[in-house]
């Protein structure tokens, strides 16, 4: 069946929760609303007010009682409705969810997941479109997962509310409705952990979440100059570090895509990680394409902000052309 | 039991006065002398626990901990009013309702002597890890209620504070979604007047803490907190109220921190002298004692053998604890997660 990104969610939701009756899923409108992006949309109406449920409005309880539902034998998937209202969780987050099993030896174990919807590209007000990953995938004991397109979505969806620890599942909005595909009906999962590579021997591109999107319109613009080679990263935490080395390896050449700030994102770990395990191969420097240290901007001057198809281009040109 | 809407101060519940008198016989819960007996034994235990330890912390044995002297029927008067298949969620000053409700007491040295080994809760304790950072296990006690609530299980959940904790928006974020969610749980706020040095009046400009349960929704009680049969009478009547179906309820344990916030700290810069004497003037442990020789069920010998016996439990604990093999470097990457990530594996192997 073909699916968008929210579609795909959803099904991946419902087919979870028809099966295990201890997930439970709660944060603002999800309800009869079925959510601001419409993501838990019918699931209300399916199973109820003490399966899908609409909280107060407070991120840091949303996340604080999600632990102690997961400790007391539930399986909470908890929604923070934007990106940009994720910092009160933040000392949740960083406090307890990523320490609980670390913190009592294993006797307690987080089975959660937090999902929102992330970044920029939407037109929207400020804090609606902010990147949270590198404040994440600094964190010890949770996994920090980020779809690109609907197939990935449902798949990775799946195998983070199994996972037997806390998973954050950010949700590239600006994808959300923009790519339809061909998703299986049947349940699956992607392990976490695991890059999708599309092959190419020139120069790799490396990219999670929206990006995706863009590198691969920068790739159908390059058409036959140069043979691409992309890398979807898909899970930042754990990072699948052989994709990313094999590829390098394979090609010389590097440019990574990243929607956030450009001081020590994700772009900069990255980096360090071919340095260490595949410097002599490089044939160029490795570029990155970014957004600035600047607070995320307003509608009006995003597009300035957020690293564009021509931009990847021109980084590919730029390493191809050292 | 006098109880308000919105509790002030003259509405403290007691039962025993400083003297260790009974106000009113009608008030006076249901307890066998044994029971009494029993939780003495443990307030004394707990009292030792700290003076025991604050030693060991002076000779390098221990890492900073938080005593509890002065609080002692705060604590002890609550945990005894739980039932098996409650459960607990304390904070870092919660020694004496976690050894009663049977975390080991080699544990809680191993612990606080920088071993993360000492809270791996043994199984059959129904307890959650301490939390530190003030406050934000009130959350977390909250959602576990609620989780027995959806899963229909009896389990009433007591989960301990204190009066600096209701500052943070943890403690109503936590109130608030036990409220609305009507989660079985006894949230109980061991008021000691300070939080290091700062006064519990900068904490809140609200009459008594008691009093904020009512913006929630739900019962506020404030309680002598000195006070053992008060605190067990109170938390046991919000236990069965929780188990019921009918919500949590907010106790205010109006108490004392007798000694130093912790073995880092001298609360004679910040707070009078006389103001401790005062305090001293009312030892939970004193008035409780004085109730039971009243009563011709405590004489001197059994508190000589109380003593005795306190000493080498806690002694034998710390023997225990100090005898186990120091913690293998591996052990910091073998909790992170379920299974250790490759990146993990990787610098797990520099170790070597």
């Amino acid at each position: 069946m073909k699916l968008n990104m929210v579609q795909a969610i959803n099904l991946a939701l419902k087919q979870e929760m028809e099966k295990d009756s201890s997930i439970i899923l709660l944060g603002e409108d999800i309800g009869k609303n079925g959510g601001v992006f419409r993501v838990t949309e019918g699931l209300w109406q399916q199973f109820g007010d003490e399966r899908v449920i609409d909280t107060p409005l407070a991120e840091l309880g949303i996340v604080g009682t999600s632990i102690g539902l997961a400790i007391s034998g539930m399986k909470p998937v908890a929604e923070i409705q934007f990106d940009g209202f994720t910092p009160p969780a933040l000392d949740q987050i960083i406090s307890h969810v990523g320490r609980i099993r670390n913190r009592s030896r294993g006797r307690f174990h987080l089975q959660m997941v937090i999902r929102f919807p992330s970044g920029g590209g939407i037109r929207a007000l400020e804090h609606h479109s902010e990147i949270m990953d590198t404040y994440l995938c600094h964190i010890a004991g949770i996994k920090v997962v980020v779809p690109a397109t609907p197939n990935d979505a449902k798949g990775l969806l799946i195998s983070a509310i199994r996972d037997k620890d806390p998973v954050i599942f950010m949700e590239p909005k600006k994808v959300y409705r923009a790519i339809k595909e061909e998703v299986p009906e049947e349940e699956y999962t992607i392990p976490i952990g695991e890059a999708k590579v599309r092959e190419g021997d020139d120069v790799t591109v490396i990219a999670w979440g929206a990006m995706v999107k863009t590198v691969n319109e920068a790739r159908e613009k390059i058409g036959d100059k140069y043979s691409v080679e992309t890398i979807n990263l898909r899970s930042l935490k754990p990072l699948d570090t052989n994709a990313v080395v094999k590829s390098v390896k394979k090609t010389g050449r590097a440019v990574i895509v990243q929607e956030g700030p450009r001081t020590l994102g994700f772009a900069a770990e990255l980096i360090a990680l071919i340095n260490e395990k595949a410097f002599l191969s490089l044939e160029a420097p490795i570029k990155r394409v970014t957004g600035f240290d600047v607070p995320t901007p307003l509608p009006k001057l995003e597009n300035y902000y957020l690293p564009s198809v021509d931009k990847v281009v021109n980084a590919i040109e730029d390493v191809m052309r050292f | 039991m006098p109880r308000t809407k919105v509790p002030a101060k003259s509405d403290m519940f007691q039962i025993l006065d400083p003297e260790g008198n009974v106000l009113d016989k009608k008030l006076m819960p249901k307890l066998t002398d044994d029971d009494i007996r029993k939780m003495y034994g443990y307030m004394v235990l707990a009292r030792k626990w700290d003076e025991i330890a604050w030693n060991l912390q002076r000779e390098g044995r221990l890492l900073t901990f938080a005593p509890l002297t002065g609080q002692e029927a705060s604590q002890v008067g609550s945990a005894y009013a739980m039932e098996k298949d409650d459960w607990l969620f304390p904070m870092y000053r919660s020694n004496a309702a976690m050894i009663l409700r049977g975390m080991p007491m080699d544990l809680l040295f191993q612990y606080w002597s920088g071993d993360e080994r000492g809270l791996k809760i043994p199984d059959d304790v129904n307890m959650f890890t301490i939390a530190i950072p003030v406050g934000t296990q009130i959350p977390h006690a909250a959602g576990f209620a609620w989780g027995m609530k959806i899963q229909k299980k009896k389990v009433g959940v007591v989960v301990y504070f204190g009066d600096a904790a209701t500052s943070k928006g943890d403690f109503h974020e936590g109130l608030n979604f036990a409220g609305v969610f009507k989660a079985p749980l006894v949230a109980i706020c061991e008021n000691n007047q300070y939080a290091i040095s700062v006064p519990r009046s900068r904490q809140t400009a609200s009459e008594t803490i008691a009093q904020k349960a009512a913006a929630y929704g739900f019962e506020g009680v404030q309680v002598d907190g000195n006070d053992v049969f008060a605190v067990y009478k109170v938390t046991k009547d919000a236990l069965d109220k929780a188990r019921n179906g009918n919500g949590p309820t907010l106790i205010e344990c109006f108490t004392y921190r007798l000694g130093a916030h912790t073995t880092s700290d001298d609360p004679t810069k910040y707070r009078p002298v006389e103001e401790v004497e005062y305090w001293k003037k009312r030892d939970p442990i004193d008035r409780l004692r004085k109730f039971m020789v009243k009563k011709g069920i405590w004489s001197d010998s059994d508190e000589q053998k109380l003593l005795a016996n306190v000493e080498v439990r806690v002694n034998d604990a710390v023997k225990k604890a100090e005898a186990v093999e120091a913690p293998k470097p591996e052990d910091m990457f073998n909790y992170v997660y379920e299974k250790a990530t490759e990146q993990l594996r990787q610098q797990m192997s520099e170790l070597k």
